[in-house]
Formats: structure tokens, C-alpha cells, sequence
């Protein structure tokens, strides 16, 4: 049996204007378990702690019920006060008097009876409280960032130089993702690379990040603080330490001549050899073999690339590797692609190498790029005089099989990009935009946009475009409508630029699964919280940067990439981890395994385990549900879905929610 | 019970279930507001509206609540994420199970308040209190042991 | 305008497609091969059925060029389908004419060799319902 002490507040004369404050001690004094009630003017005053923590002395309390203002309020306050009394904070109940009864009720007797029942109801759960403690759990020091692109480069740069150890996995043979492939970035037009290479040269020269190219995730398991990760570094076929960077495996490669490997770098606009470096500021400058085009995996005959290498870094025996490192905290930023284009035959893009898409056009227009940064077209190498450019391919689209629901933000900015550049270059060119709408919010976009068309004299008009012919002479043919003049217009292009939308990286599904990481149904990551909580998924430790979480632009993902950063230094910079003592709780001998609350529970906490339970005298294992404490939120999810009464939710638990019921209702 | 009971005016017995992140915090500033509502409604805080068991609500009833309210974060605003879609489905569920054996749909309720809907949530409570009050007294589910 | 209300329901039901979904993009003017005969554009359709001018929409030449293509249908990214929205339309003034009906029977005698396909199937569509 509890011994409660109840404390009623007057709040000045807040609660004892309309409550009866006096009445409402004399009421409760015969609660069953109640040791003691006072009443007193401020409870919340040191002297009202003083009080409180004087009968908790002198009358050995177990438990507390004060009856004041919103525990959203003072139940900090009362509790901590408990705990210096010696008694458990979780042992405390506040009934809320003041804001659900005496501000909101005017007459006298009404709110003094409402206010014996509301105090009625914190003794009756009280009684059923238990001590809680909270969890503590140790954090490792080390984050992890799947993802050596500009978010990730960015969060681990952030986090590095905050002094902790990072590591990145990238799937392809070098940092720089999407962005190194980027010839001028909006609205700035200063050349990606060069801002963007430093920051790639950092990372691998930094003391504390460890660099896994051509490396995959393999295998999460454990918890906030206390992630195990398996990383499968793919083989190389290139010893890391000996190689020194110069490129003449590359250069040698007969399959770079007579070969028909399209380079991923390049988006196929160009063919690569089997032993290669994605580009010429590849991070690390070590190349890697595509073990499925070359020669010598394929027949055993070649090996030009080992003889010709001067430190014999060569290794055709390597196997793939796997490293198990533990972490404290993960940020994923994979990214992002554009989405596939088979589903849009009216754009001829399968059907006319001069249809490309926009990253196509960043690559053709890059000084590095397969045509040394002269625009011209893929089928006759001639200068395009007419380029189309049709917006939102695939973007705002309904039907889920072709497109996306969703805009894809960045598009409407780096089309405006494009045709400024083309028109930097050759003036003479003739742009055509057709837009649906011109989407530029941002700081200086909407001038960025303007200055297309005031400074470059680009043509924008409204209408999407209806089709794409490809013309006998080689020319295409684009038929659309100017919806503001009323009139269909068919219009001859020399090139067509296809701004397609973009998708999370294809790999990211299966990366979430891995780290039960929720996605949305475009398989973008979701956050905790849209507003308060961006850049953390609703699964504590793990954190999102870029592209992966939305449509983002490169500013924007530099800054988000910076708060996922601060939020992992955050979590890495405790020793130990509070855990909430509001957990759930599963009793094994109830449950019965179906899975339920681990399918309703939204931050993965709840995972099964095979048990030995005795039941009636015979031994037995049953796969029930264990709940991590240093993952559940307390949300209590579990416990109303739970067919069996297993799940149950300390703080708030069945018992006492009803008990509360009981009393209410009496 | 006596002539002279009989005589007083009924007032009904409303349980509210509120969320401790949006509806509670929105009837405390329905509080600090000073914007009345019916004595009648008993708040239970509860940390998401997700963890209302359906046992609570038909407890309620069972020991002579009138009507059951259960408010919680608006849709998308759930601390949790998502412990407000159970809530609504599941309570539709039972409300209309409920309606199948007599409690008429006018005893239950779900209603969205956030945590600056102070006046929403004051006027949500009149309107469930008026609701209940032409209802009059809940008769199906009273447990008749519990009654005196 | 409770008519109205009903005309509106009607052309939904029949053609299974939500006008309200239209941004305006103008891929179905863009598609259409009748677009320069029609007074009200395919892109326009939608709005006339939100406004609630159906009659104004089957008065118009528009409703009648359509060739029942289906490009519009086919290229529409929001499925709004205008195609389907006209042709609903058209059949609610079929469906009030009533016994202006085509059998299959009298065709023949109206088909020349320059009648397109496309028109043929339209003819029925409008027409054998």
C-alpha cells in the first residue's frame, strides 16, 4: 500500500477564487492510501517545496499527489523536488486544478467538486505508480555516413571537424556524387568542381574520416549509440597502398579503344576502359577493375593493366571484404538519380541520341566532359542552333507507374542555368523553354530566372510538350501549345533537353530496411517531425542529409547536411544516454508473438526474441516481442494494439489509465 | 432516489482522452484563456492519442460515463507520427460496433486539437457537452453492479 | 444549379475522371490533332466542368472535333484524361436526344474510303451507347 501525501495549491487566489480549497483536503484525506493532505498557497514556492518535502520526511510518502497547475507546468519542478526527498520522481502525479478547472469554471461548488474528482483520480493512479528508473546506455564515438556525396562530404566534414571519427561509405570507386558531375551550380554559375574538389580533397586528408569507396552496407543491427555495421568493400583489384594515381593502367586498357563500356560518369555519352577512375579528381585516386567488362576476368587472357603498372598494383586475386565497425550514430544521405525515361515515348528520348536529359547536357557542357565542354549533338557531333528544353518530365505526375506526384525543385533553376550558359557561349542559339509553371523561390532565384529572360532573351512559354518527332533530316520536330496565346505551335529543334525528375537513389529502400528507417511512398526518408525534427528519422540515431530525405537544391542540402551534423555531435558529445523510463513493456507469459506492435510501433524498437517461459508447470519457447528501451519513445502504440494484453506502457499503463476511469466515474 | 433528486438538473458525465502534446497543452490554453467549458468533462492525459485502448472507453461507459471524447494531434502533427491514424481507425471501428449495440454515435467522438486551438478545444467540449446533455443518461453499456 | 451540380456529378461518373486533378499544363493542346478547329481548347476543358458551363462546352465546336484519339488520354500526366471529358460530355446530349441512336446497320451506307479509322470508333462511341 502507497502512502500518498496530496498537496492542494491555491495559487495565489488562481485555483482559490473558484475552488474550495480547504474542502477539497478534507475530501481527499479518506483516499484510500493517503497518509496526508495540506494545502498551501504557492506549492511551487521553495518554501511549498520545503513543505512537500518535509512530509515526505516526516510521514515516510511513497507517492505524491499535488494539485495545482498543468503538469505540462511544474511536474518538473515536483519531481525533482521528490528526488530530493529521496523518493522517485515517476512516484508524483499533478492534478490539473487550475487550467481544466478553476480558470475555466465560475461556479464555486461545481469546481470544487470537479476538482476532488480530478484529485480523486492522480491518488487512485498513484497508487498503482511504480519507482522508474531511467535506462542509461553508452554511445560510441564514431558516426557513420552512407553517402560521399556533397551531403554526405558536407555532414562528415562538419562532424570530423567537431572532432569525432567519421567514416563514409560510397558505393562507386570515388566520392562527389551527383555534383561532380555538375558543370556551374545556380545562381551563382561558379563551376562545381571547383568547389566542390577541395571539399573532396578535405575529406580524404582529414585525420578523422575514413574513406570506404566501392563499398556497400551490408548489415545494421543495435541501436542508438550502439549501431554494429558490416561494410562490404568491394574488391578493387587495385592495392590501395601501392597504387600511386598516375593512370596509365587506364590509358593502356585495350577495352578503352575497342571496348564499348559506357562511363556511368559520363552518362553513357562516352565509353570508358574496364580499369578506370570515374573522373580526373576522383577521391581517392585509386582505380578500380569492372570485373564484368574486363578481358581478363572474362577469359583469363589480357592483363595488360598488371604489366604495365609501374608499382605493380595490379591484384587480380583481391576478394571482396567485410569490416564490422561499431557507431554511435548514422546519417544517411544517398541521394539522389534521375528517374527512367522508357515510360515517356512521346519525348523520343530512347528513340534520338539528341533528345538527352539535363545531366546529360551538364556532362556534354562541361570542359571535362566527353566533348571537352563544346555543345554539340550526339548524332552528328554538329552545334545545335535550336534547343527545346521541356520541363517537368515526369515531375507532378499522377499516374505512379510513369512519373512522380511530387515537384522536383530544382529543375525550373538549372533550365534557366542551362540556357543562360548556352547563350553565354553561343549567342546565336535560340532557346525555347516550355514550362507549366516557373517554380523560383529562393534568394536571388526569381532574378536568376528573370535574367534568362530579360538579359538572354530565352523563350518561355506555357504548355507542356504534347510530342517529340525525330525528323527524316536528322532535325526533331516539337509539337506543344502556347496556352497564353491560344495557338499549337510545331517547331523544328536541333537538340531536346529533357529536365527529368528526380528520384531518391534506387539503392535507398533497401538501406532503410537495413536501419528501419521509415520512407515516404517515393521512397524519400521521412523525418521525425516535418517542422521541428528535419533532418532526424523517427528511428533514434539515425539522421538525414540531402536529396534522400526531399527535393533539395545544393545550398539547401549544404545546410541541411550541417544539421544532421550538429544533431549526430549532439548525441555523440554525451558519455551516456538518458533513456525515457516511459517505455513499453512486454509480458512474456501474454504474448503470444503475433508481430502486431512491432508493425504499428514507428521507431522499430520492438523486435522478437525465442524465450523459455514456464507455463503451468511445462517449459516451453515462444517467440515473443522485446522491446529495446534505448529506441521506444513511450508512444504507446504497441499497448492498444496488442490482442493479448502483453504490451503494456509503464507511466501510462492499462491499469492506471482505467483506475483513472474508475475514479472519474465514481 | 428521492423526489427532491429527481428535480435537480441532469448533468452529464463526459471523459476526455487528450494527447499530452497537442489537446492536453490545447486545453490548458483553453485554460489560461480563461474560454469555459461544461464542469461535466474530465480530462485523462494520455501520451498519444494512439494509446487510448478501446477497453478504456467501453470502462467509461461500463461505470456510467455518458460520452467518451477522445481528442488528439491534427493528422501529419502526431509527436509520434503516426499514433493518430490508429486512433482514428481504430475508434471508428469500435464507434461503430459501439452504435451496434445501442451507444449511439453521439456519445463518441474524435476530434482533432493542436496545442494553440485553446478556443477550438473549448468549443469542441461545449458541443460534446450540449450533444450528450439532449443524449441523456447512457443506460446500454451501465455495468448495474456499480450502480448504487 | 442543382442542374447543374448533377450535370457535373454525371460527367465525372461517366468518364471516371477527376477534373479538379488538372494543373493546367497543356500537354492534351500540345497532343491534340484537332486543336486549330476547336473554339474551346482541350486544356480548357476541365475548367468548364468545374465552373459548371457544360452547356457552353457541348454548344461548342470543340466538343464535336474531337476525334476520340485518345492522345491527350495517353500523354495527360494529372489523369484528368480531357478526352474522356468531352466524349462524357457529348453523351450526356446523346443520352437527352435519345432515338437519335446509329445502328450499326445504317453505317455502311455512311462510310467512304476517306473516313479515318479513328472517326469510326469515335461514331460509335458517341453513338452505341
Amino acid at each position: 500500500m502507497q502512502k500518498i501525501g496530496v498537496f492542494v495549491c491555491h495559487c495565489g487566489t488562481n485555483i482559490a477564487a473558484t475552488v474550495d480549497v480547504k474542502k477539497v483536503v478534507e475530501l481527499v484525506r479518506y483516499e484510500p492510501g493517503v497518509v496526508f493532505a495540506d494545502d498551501y498557497m504557492y506549492m511551487c514556492s521553495e518554501a511549498g517545496q520545503e513543505k512537500i518535502i518535509e512530509a515526505i520526511k516526516e510521514y515516510g510518502l511513497t507517492g505524491l499527489v499535488i494539485c495545482s497547475c498543468s503538469p505540462r507546468m511544474h511536474e518538473k519542478t515536483f519531481r525533482a523536488c521528490a528526488e530530493k526527498a529521496g523518493l522517485n520522481p515517476y512516484m508524483v502525479e499533478v492534478a490539473n486544478i487550475r487550467e481544466q478547472c478553476s480558470w475555466i469554471h465560475k461556479d464555486r461548488e461545481e469546481a470544487t467538486k470537479k476538482a476532488v474528482i480530478l484529485a480523486r483520480a492522480a491518488i487512485a493512479k498513484v497508487n498503482l505508480n511504480t519507482p522508474l528508473k531511467e535506462g542509461e546506455s553508452p554511445v560510441t564515438k564514431r558516426a557513420l555516413v552512407i553517402g560521399g556525396g556533397i551531403a554526405g562530404i558536407q555532414t562528415a566534414l562538419d562532424i570530423a571537424d567537431a572532432g569525432y571519427q567519421v567514416d563514409i561509405v560510397e558505393k562507386e570507386p570515388s566520392i562527389g556524387g551527383r555534383m561532380s558531375q555538375f558543370d556551374k551550380t545556380f545562381p551563382t554559375l561558379d563551376c562545381a568542381s571547383c568547389i566542390l574538389t577541395p571539399k573532396m580533397v578535405e575529406v580524404n586528408q582529414h585525420p578523422n574520416i575514413t574513406l570506404y569507396t566501392y563499398s556497400e552496407v551490408e548489415k545494421v543491427s543495435g541501436y542508438v549509440g550502439n549501431f554494429d555495421v558490416d561494410i562490404r568493400k568491394k574488391a578493387r583489384s587495385v592495392d590501395f597502398d601501392k597504387c600511386t594515381g598516375c593512370g596509365e593502367c587506364s590509358t593502356k586498357c585495350p577495352l578503352g579503344k575497342i571496348g564499348k563500356i559506357p562511363s556511368e560518369f559520363d552518362r553513357g555519352l562516352k565509353n570508358r576502359p574496364a580499369i578506370y577512375m570515374p573522373f580526373a579528381q576522383a577521391v581517392p585516386a585509386v582505380p578500380v577493375i569492372d570485373r564484368e567488362n574486363c578481358t581478363y576476368f572474362k577469359t583469363g587472357k589480357c592483363g595488360v593493366c598488371a604489366k604495365i603498372c609501374p608499382s605493380k598494383a595490379v591484384d587480380y586475386e583481391q576478394k571482396d571484404e567485410i569490416v564490422t565497425v561499431k557507431y554511435g550514430a548514422i546519417v544517411v544521405a544517398t541521394g539522389f538519380d534521375i528517374i527512367n525515361l522508357d515510360k515517356f515515348g512521346e519525348y523520343a528520348y530512347n528513340e534520338s541520341p539528341d533528345v538527352i536529359t539535363s545531366i546529360e547536357l551538364e556532362r556534354l557542357m562541361n570542359a571535362a566532359g566527353p566533348t571537352g565542354g563544346h555543345l554539340e549533338r550526339m548524332s552528328d557531333h554538329k552545334q545545335p542552333k535550336d534547343i527545346v528544353f521541356i520541363q517537368c518530365v515526369g515531375s507532378r505526375c499522377d499516374s505512379e507507374e510513369k512519373g512522380k506526384p511530387y515537384c522536383s525543385k530544382v529543375c525550373c533553376m538549372y533550365t534557366a542555368k542551362h540556357a543562360m550558359l548556352i547563350k553565354d557561349h553561343w549567342p546565336d542559339t535560340n532557346i525555347t523553354v516550355f514550362y507549366i509553371d516557373v517554380r523560383t523561390p529562393g534568394k536571388n532565384f526569381d532574378e536568376f530566372y528573370r535574367r534568362a529572360v530579360e538579359q538572354y532573351h530565352v523563350n518561355y512559354i506555357k504548355g507542356q510538350v504534347g510530342k517529340v518527332k525525330p525528323q527524316p533530316d536528322g532535325s526533331l520536330m516539337v509539337q506543344a501549345a502556347d496556352l497564353l496565346d491560344g495557338k499549337q505551335i510545331n517547331m523544328k529543334a536541333d537538340m531536346v533537353v529533357l529536365a527529368a525528375a528526380v528520384e531518391p537513389n534506387p539503392g535507398v529502400r533497401k538501406i532503410a530496411t537495413m536501419l528501419t528507417a521509415s520512407i515516404d511512398n517515393n521512397n524519400f526518408l521521412t523525418e521525425a517531425h516535418a517542422k521541428l525534427r528535419p533532418v532526424e528519422s523517427p528511428t533514434a540515431g539515425i539522421f538525414l542529409s540531402g536529396m534522400a530525405q526531399g527535393p533539395k537544391d545544393i545550398p539547401e542540402t549544404v545546410s541541411q547536411a550541417g544539421a544532421a551534423a550538429v544533431k549526430v555531435i549532439g548525441l555523440l558529445a554525451k558519455d551516456k544516454l538518458k533513456t525515457n523510463p516511459c517505455t513499453a513493456q512486454c509480458d512474456t507469459l501474454l504474448c503470444n508473438g503475433c508481430s502486431t506492435c512491432a508493425n504499428v510501433c514507428p521507431y522499430g524498437a520492438i523486435t522478437y526474441d525465442d524465450v523459455q517461459v514456464m507455463d503451468h508447470g511445462l517449459r516451453e519457447t515462444r517467440r515473443v516481442a522485446q522491446v529495446n528501451l534505448a529506441l521506444c519513445q513511450g508512444c504507446g502504440a504497441c499497448t492498444s494494439a496488442c490482442p493479448s494484453g502483453a504490451m503494456d506502457l509503464q507511466g501510462f499503463s492499462n491499469r492506471q489509465i482505467t483506475t483513472e476511469v474508475d475514479a472519474i466515474c465514481r | 432516489m428521492s423526489m427532491n433528486e429527481e428535480k435537480k438538473e441532469y448533468r452529464p458525465l463526459i471523459v476526455a482522452f487528450c494527447c499530452n502534446w497537442c489537446s492536453y497543452a490545447g486545453a490548458d490554453l483553453a485554460g489560461s484563456s480563461r474560454l469555459s467549458y461544461p464542469a461535466d468533462v474530465k480530462i485523462i492525459r494520455v501520451p498519444c492519442s494512439g494509446r487510448v485502448n478501446p477497453m478504456f472507453i467501453l470502462r467509461a461507459f461500463e461505470r456510467g460515463a455518458d460520452g467518451v471524447i477522445i481528442c488528439g494531434c491534427h493528422p501529419g502533427d502526431c509527436h509520434y507520427s503516426t499514433g493518430n491514424y490508429y486512433a482514428r481507425r481504430r475508434m471508428a471501428l469500435l464507434f461503430s460496433m459501439l452504435e451496434y449495440i445501442g451507444v449511439e454515435n453521439g456519445r463518441t467522438r474524435v476530434e482533432w486539437c493542436s496545442a494553440a486551438e485553446g478556443a477550438k478545444f473549448s468549443k469542441t467540449m461545449n458541443e460534446f457537452c450540449e450533444k450528450i446533455q439532449s443524449l441523456g443518461e447512457n443506460v446500454r453499456l451501465g455495468d448495474l453492479r456499480c450502480k448504487n | 444549379m442543382a442542374n447543374v451540380e448533377k450535370q457535373v456529378q454525371l460527367i465525372k461518373d461517366i468518364s471516371g475522371s477527376d477534373p479538379y486533378k488538372c494543373m493546367r499544363c497543356g500537354k492534351c493542346s500540345a497532343s491534340c490533332p484537332s486543336y486549330n478547329e476547336m473554339d474551346i481548347k482541350p486544356h480548357q476543358f476541365a475548367s468548364y466542368i468545374i465552373r459548371g458551363d457544360i452547356d457552353e462546352l457541348v454548344e461548342s465546336k470543340a466538343a464535336w472535333k474531337c476525334l476520340s484519339c485518345f492522345a491527350c488520354i495517353e500523354r495527360c500526366p494529372r489523369d484528368v484524361q480531357p478526352g474522356k471529358l468531352v466524349d462524357a460530355a457529348r453523351q450526356i446530349v446523346e443520352r437527352q436526344r435519345e432515338g437519335d441512336y446509329l445502328q450499326p446497320d445504317e453505317i455502311p451506307a455512311l462510310l467512304d474510303p476517306e473516313t479515318p479509322q479513328q472517326l469510326l470508333v469515335s461514331a460509335f462511341r458517341r453513338y452505341r451507347r
